[in-house]
């Protein structure tokens, strides 16, 4: 079987998985894709993109947490990880939280229904950001693609200070963004996202992660624009490297 | 996590900066493993009259080098280098269990800095010291060996600035 995100949960890039698909169904195997990210929010054709099992979770589009699901093609066989009480045909014995999946259900609904308008709000804002934030600062990058990435997630990379100098200096002006630096981790190492990616530790050090959602502003986006370039300066004035 | 008073040396950190021909200057940290302090010090008659940092890292990298500078300022020598990790962390009511590592980063680049001036004057070290600057060079060593490529940029970063 082949594993592979439709789209990275950090750097926001959405990853090509009908063509993984396409070659995997050539070859006989089974392709499975994690869309926690994505479902609900891109428009997922299971036989246009080749997958055969696909996961979701109802927590990252709006719904209650405590249900997910899993998509299993026809004819692809799976074995139950969890025995007992014989639930969901056998495949995951538990008993089912009904409210929970009522809930997941819905928010699938609305998400559907608003997909459209949204994605092209999101873009809009994302877009304004990721270009506000490269021209007014200096040595800044965006970590992940350009244009085949989430509508919600910007990814940035500031260079010669500190993640998480970033995100608590904007905490306390009301901006709440994460970071992949290794200071804020609890193991102390750098994202291993943003290592494969092949990015030199000391740089994954300097990321930051902004991500919108149904309720972000243009007016908070202009804040965070306002704000940003002044948070790095003074990052940067404290900081060996120039 | 951290306590108020790491945030408030975070958010409005003392004596940050460079100090113009600097009579010792103490360099720690690594780049690749996120802290880098360089620690600048004035001396005179024996006492440290100025003090500044320059960091490359988190909040608590960012705190200590704050409370370092204040905790030696005014302080002899003899006094600063009794000043320990405990110090830090005392006065800063505490630090993560993760982050007790940045407290030990201010100490040896105060430790560094004090090296610096007294080998640069030709002023005796004390036998104690001279161990002190052993095993931070030691441990130095091992890690650019380690990250050879990695922290050559790192210099270049810094003289690009002075260019």
């Amino acid at each position: 079987m082949v594993s592979v995100m439709h789209a990275n949960n950090e750097i926001g890039t959405i990853n090509s998985i009908g063509e993984i698909g396409k070659i995997c169904r050539e070859r006989g195997i089974y392709f499975h894709t994690d869309a926690a990210q994505t479902f609900g929010k891109l428009p997922i054709d299971v036989n246009r993109l080749n997958i055969d099992l696909l996961t979701a979770s109802a927590h990252k589009m709006y719904g209650p947490k405590g249900a997910a699901m899993l998509y299993v093609r026809t004819g692809v066989k799976i074995k139950p990880l969890l025995h007992g009480g014989g639930h969901e045909n056998g495949l995951r014995s538990s008993t089912v939280n009904a409210p929970a999946i009522v809930g997941f259900a819905e928010s699938v609904k609305i998400c559907l229904q608003e997909m459209k308008q949204e994605n092209r709000r999101l873009i809009k804002l994302r877009d304004k950001l990721i270009k506000g934030i490269l021209k007014n600062i200096p040595d800044s990058y965006l970590n992940g693609h350009p244009a085949k990435r989430l509508p919600n997630n910007a990814n940035f990379r500031f260079a010669y200070i500190e993640g998480e100098a970033i995100i608590m200096q904007l905490d306390a002006l009301n901006i709440a963004a994460s970071t992949a630096s290794a200071c804020s981790s609890p193991k102390l190492q750098p994202s291993h996202v943003l290592l494969a990616c092949g990015m030199r530790p000391q740089d994954a050090h300097g990321s930051l992660r902004l991500t919108l959602g149904r309720w972000t502003t243009e007016r908070e986006i202009g804040q965070v624009l306002k704000i940003l370039p002044g948070v790095v300066e003074k990052l940067r004035k404290m900081s060996p490297f120039k | 996590m951290y306590t108020k008073k790491t945030l408030k040396h975070f958010n409005n950190p003392k004596n940050y900066g460079k100090i113009k021909d600097p009579d010792g200057i103490g360099k720690v940290g690594n780049i690749i493993c996120g802290d880098v302090m360089w620690l600048y010090i004035k001396v005179k008659k024996d006492k440290i009259t100025d003090i500044k940092f320059e960091t490359f890292g988190c909040v608590a990298a960012i705190a200590t080098s704050s409370e370092i500078t204040e905790l030696a300022k005014g302080k002899t020598l003899t006094d600063a280098l009794r000043l320990g990790k405990d110090d830090i962390i005392g006065a800063l009511g505490g630090l993560p269990p993760v982050k007790i590592h940045c407290s030990v980063l201010a100490i040896d680049a105060l430790a560094e800095a004090i090296f610096d001036y007294l080998t640069k004057n030709k002023l005796p070290v004390s036998e104690d010291l001279i161990k002190r600057h052993e095993v931070i060079q030691k441990h130095k060593e091992v890690i650019e060996e380690k990250y050879h490529d990695w922290t050559e940029m790192e210099e270049e970063m810094h003289e690009g600035s002075n260019g």
